[in-house]
């Protein structure tokens, strides 16, 4: 091991997988044409002013959105991988990937689809959202978001890192040990895992701090906790759940790291160690994690539901209290993913109780829907769509769930493929379902116009169909006895329901497709689709009584609240905008600090990983001195001055005049 | 703040807008933010003592609690983190004083404290590892380690920011940003405080029982 580079060598690039060269070309290729194209058209300066160093809550949103998706096409190109070589490698024929690559793909689909592609775009939907529906300006802490989004976007630069330097882990998504140990994977895998989750995670957790004070302490005046819209609450208890779970993440990882790197004893099999011990950590964050996913996507359904009903949601108490109850419920739960550890009857039948429970305020929700939906005059928009299509798959992968949470049918379940299929069910038909309707509804909020409507319900049906061709069979097989996670089946009897999967997975690829030809179109075509109104869809909440897209300060005036719909309210008794009186608006000024910091982060991970040691040491002090050198900077905040917001509100009189 | 009536109705129409600036107070969520950062802390500790609780009594044939524990050392100790608490507390009555010096000195004293601890701390670990009692030697030893150890760092990353904020408050003075930095300091050093409280009876005197 040399001490300039540690472990980093010649071999670490893997220059005989075919697979992976082929991949590195057309990245490296498009990557090329990327910077060319932004040096071309002098973009840069846009680039660093406008995105990189913004503290605005609506940017950050959208890049969280931005690496969503670009972490969805990776994860996608995974799973199609996968359901390639399942669908192939029946007998004598091997598939065409061979065991170590397999293992490494799905563990990095899990965890790309989990932390790099569902929390970023909950993340990016929350931060867009919630100080729009609750008519601030921007976040408790701008700074801090900025360096929040950069720590989850180095974290998944280091998986795409791991890709072509090295190898990721190739142990399943959570990484468990002893084979997570230095024992069994001595290579770097595991650290890639680690690193990139820690980074991550941290600003995970500090996004949760952030917007728990947002939502408590910039609601606009009159919006008591019982008035806020149900997406800001479910949002609130997403990140009451984040706050609460993470630090457990962050524990467990560091543990694992320890028995890696100095030689500590907390999962080994010998020295007193209990392996046992971290599935129960990683669980305790891990069943939380789950319904940080989904909380906000409740939200998202519950605003959709209302506006394209045209009617006030049904049950806004109980709506806000199933979600309490759900926040509280998923800490109780943890261990019905391990039933099978064999701590007993009755600590089994708690976990089992704990989880069937767990469907009661679950389903009061989807009750709520429901009757919003009964008598209202609905509107099939996209966003209606996505949200008929969850409540639908939602309530299978449910009722799958809960044939889980039965002890006796989870040993007999277990590990095999009819849990692949259930997850699958609640996370797409949950969170990717959820996700869509959301960006759909939320777009010309963003952007100024709508998503085009003719691609965007091609994209829907591939994906609703796919999603049933893909995961209906892995339930057959699962019950069945098919385990999770094999690369090669000796019964050919199998073979046809894994063609099925696999052509449901090209049909999700299409959707994929349409979706973004969909964006591709919708660009193109924006001047048609231009929401002039700044309320499209004839919103009931806060962020649609202000311009589309919102100006850099979101209100000129901070909105009063009356009721729960406080846009609906004002709408109905009479509102009209003020058209003069402006003031000057004080608002937190751009800093490259928080993208800095958050390199260096990734710097540091790199150098853990491939034990560059006085790269490492000298990356977290540097850390620690930009820090500590950025509290020195006391000037963070800029005024808009009043002439400058009465010239962007003219602008939207005259937009709002034009369109009467 | 004067509400001025937006509405095209009559008099008793509904306020829908401030037309004055609706100030929030510069920095008025960094207290509320910082104390649901130190919940997220308090979590973390209650991962490693609950890892703790579960492989404290797996020895692997090596030392247990009462072989490798001093507890006259251990009560130093804790006098030396209770006493800084104590400091940090007169420090934050002479800050709301707007007593600039008084405040450093206070800090001073609170800082040389923190660094009694630390050093003891460090004497307890290099004494054990030299009597082959390291981290590596047990499930129970790295547990302790990793506990006591992450609340160490802890203390350490206070004893850093401890010196910034008297840099920052020899520059500026008292100024509000300096005194809200001051009171989040406050916050974690006696949560820290509290922590080793937990250390010391679970781990320690807990130990001893074994």
């Amino acid at each position: 091991m040399s001490f300039l580079l540690g472990r980093l060598n010649a071999q670490a690039f893997p220059i005989h997988e075919p697979i992976l060269v082929a991949t590195f070309v057309v990245v490296a290729i498009g990557g090329l044409i990327g910077l060319a194209a932004i040096s071309h058209l002098r973009l840069w300066g846009i680039l660093w002013r406008g995105w990189i160093t913004t503290i605005d809550h609506k940017r950050i949103g959208i890049m969280y959105m931005i690496l969503g998706l670009v972490m969805l096409l990776r994860g996608f190109a995974d799973a199609l991988m996968m359901r390639w070589q399942q669908a192939v490698a029946f007998g004598g024929a091997q598939g065409f990937l061979p065991a170590h690559h397999y293992d490494q793909i799905f563990t990095a689909h899990g965890v790309i689809m989990i932390f790099f592609m569902a929390m970023p775009f909950i993340t990016g939907l929350m931060n867009f959202v919630v100080p729009l529906q609750i008519g601030a300006r921007d976040v408790a802490f701008p700074f801090l978001n900025n360096f929040s989004f950069w720590a989850t976007a180095m974290g998944a630069a280091l998986v795409m890192v791991s890709l072509f330097v090295g190898e990721f882990a190739r142990t399943g998504w959570l990484a468990y040990p002893p084979l997570s140990g230095i024992a069994y994977s001595p290579d770097v895998g595991v650290d890639y895992y680690i690193w990139a989750l820690q980074i991550a995670g941290v600003g995970t957790l500090l996004s949760g701090v952030n917007l728990i004070a947002t939502i408590v302490k910039l609601r606009a005046p009159g919006m008591t906790m019982m008035r806020m819209p149900i997406f800001t609450w479910t949002a609130l208890c997403t990140n009451v759940l984040i706050v609460a779970a993470f630090p457990i993440l962050t524990v467990t990882l560091a543990l694992l790291s320890l028995d890696r790197y100095v030689g500590t004893n907390f999962f080994t099999n010998d020295g007193g160690g209990n392996p046992m011990m971290y599935i129960n950590l990683i669980w305790i964050w891990g069943h939380p994690e789950v319904y940080i996913l989904i909380l906000p996507i409740f939200g998202v359904f519950s605003e959709v539901t209302a506006t394209f009903s045209g009617k006030r949601l049904f049950g806004y108490t109980s709506m806000v209290y199933a979600t309490v109850v759900i926040t509280i419920l998923s800490y109780l739960v943890w261990l019905h993913h391990f039933f099978t550890m064999g701590s007993g009857a009755s600590v089994n039948s708690f976990f089992g109780i704990t989880t069937m429970i767990i469907s009661i305020p679950t389903g009061a929700k989807m009750f709520n829907w429901l009757f919003t939906l009964y008598r209202g005059r609905i509107r099939f928009e996209l966003p209606m769509l996505w949200t008929l299509a969850f409540m639908l798959t939602f309530v299978i992968g449910g009722m799958t769930g809960v044939l889980l949470a039965v002890p006796p049918a989870d040993f007999v379940l277990h590990n095999s493929l009819f849990l692949v299929a259930h997850f699958h069910n609640v996370i797409i038909g949950g969170v990717v379902f959820g996700v869509f309707a959301g960006i759909s509804y939320w777009f010309p909020k963003a952007f100024g116009f709508r998503l085009e409507p003719f691609w965007g319900k091609m994209s829907f049906w591939f994906w609703v169909i796919g999603f049933y061709l893909a995961f209906m069979p892995l339930y057959v097989l699962g019950l069945m006895g098919v385990t999770r996670r094999l690369r090669h089946f000796e019964d050919p009897s199998l073979q046809l329901w894994f063609v099925i999967a696999a052509i449901g997975a090209v049909l999700i690829l299409l959707g994929i497709l349409c979706f973004l030809i969909q964006i591709a179109v919708s660009i193109r075509r924006r001047e048609a689709l231009r929401d002039r109104s700044g309320d499209p869809w004839g919103g009931r909440t806060l962020e649609w009584s202000t311009a589309s897209p919102p100006p850099d300060y979101n209100f000129a005036f901070t909105p009063v609240v009356h009721d729960n719909d406080a846009w609906w309210d004002m709408k109905q008794r009479g509102f009209v905008r003020p058209v003069s009186g402006f003031n000057a608006i004080q608002m937190p000024r751009n800093t490259g600090a928080g993208f800095i910091l958050a390199t260096l982060c990734g710097v540091f991970g790199f150098a853990m990983i491939w034990h560059i040691w006085w790269l490492a040491v000298l990356a977290f002090l540097t850390v620690l001195s930009a820090a500590i050198f950025h509290t020195f900077n006391y000037q963070r905040d800029f005024q808009i001055p009043a002439s400058e917001v009465e010239h962007v509100e003219h602008g939207r009189t005259r937009l709002l005049g034009s369109e009467a | 703040m004067e509400i001025t009536t937006t509405s095209a109705g009559a008099a008793a129409a509904p306020i829908f807008c401030l037309t004055e600036e609706h100030e929030h107070a510069a920095g008025g969520s960094t207290l509320l933010g910082f104390w649901i950062y130190l919940m997220s802390d308090c979590l973390l500790f209650a991962a490693l003592f609950a890892t703790f609780g579960v492989l404290g009594g797996s020895y692997a044939g090596g030392p247990a609690p009462k072989q490798v524990f001093e507890l006259p050392l251990v009560a130093v100790n804790t006098s030396m983190l209770l006493l800084s608490s104590i400091t940090y507390g007169f420090a934050m009555l002479t800050t709301y004083q707007g007593r600039v010096v008084a405040t450093q000195g206070w800090l001073v004293v609170t800082a040389l404290f923190g660094l009694a601890f630390i050093g003891i701390e460090l004497y307890e670990f290099a004494h054990l590892i030299h009597d082959g009692a390291g981290p590596q030697r047990s499930a129970f030893l790295s547990a302790f380690f990793t506990l006591v150890g992450t609340h160490g760092l802890h203390v350490t990353v206070g004893l850093i920011w401890m010196t910034t904020l008297m840099v920052q408050v020899g520059q500026r003075g008292l100024i509000p940003a300096n005194v809200r930095r001051l009171a989040c300091l406050s916050m974690f050093w006696h949560f820290l405080d509290v922590i080793w409280i937990g250390v010391f009876t679970f781990v320690y005197l807990g130990g001893m029982l074994r």
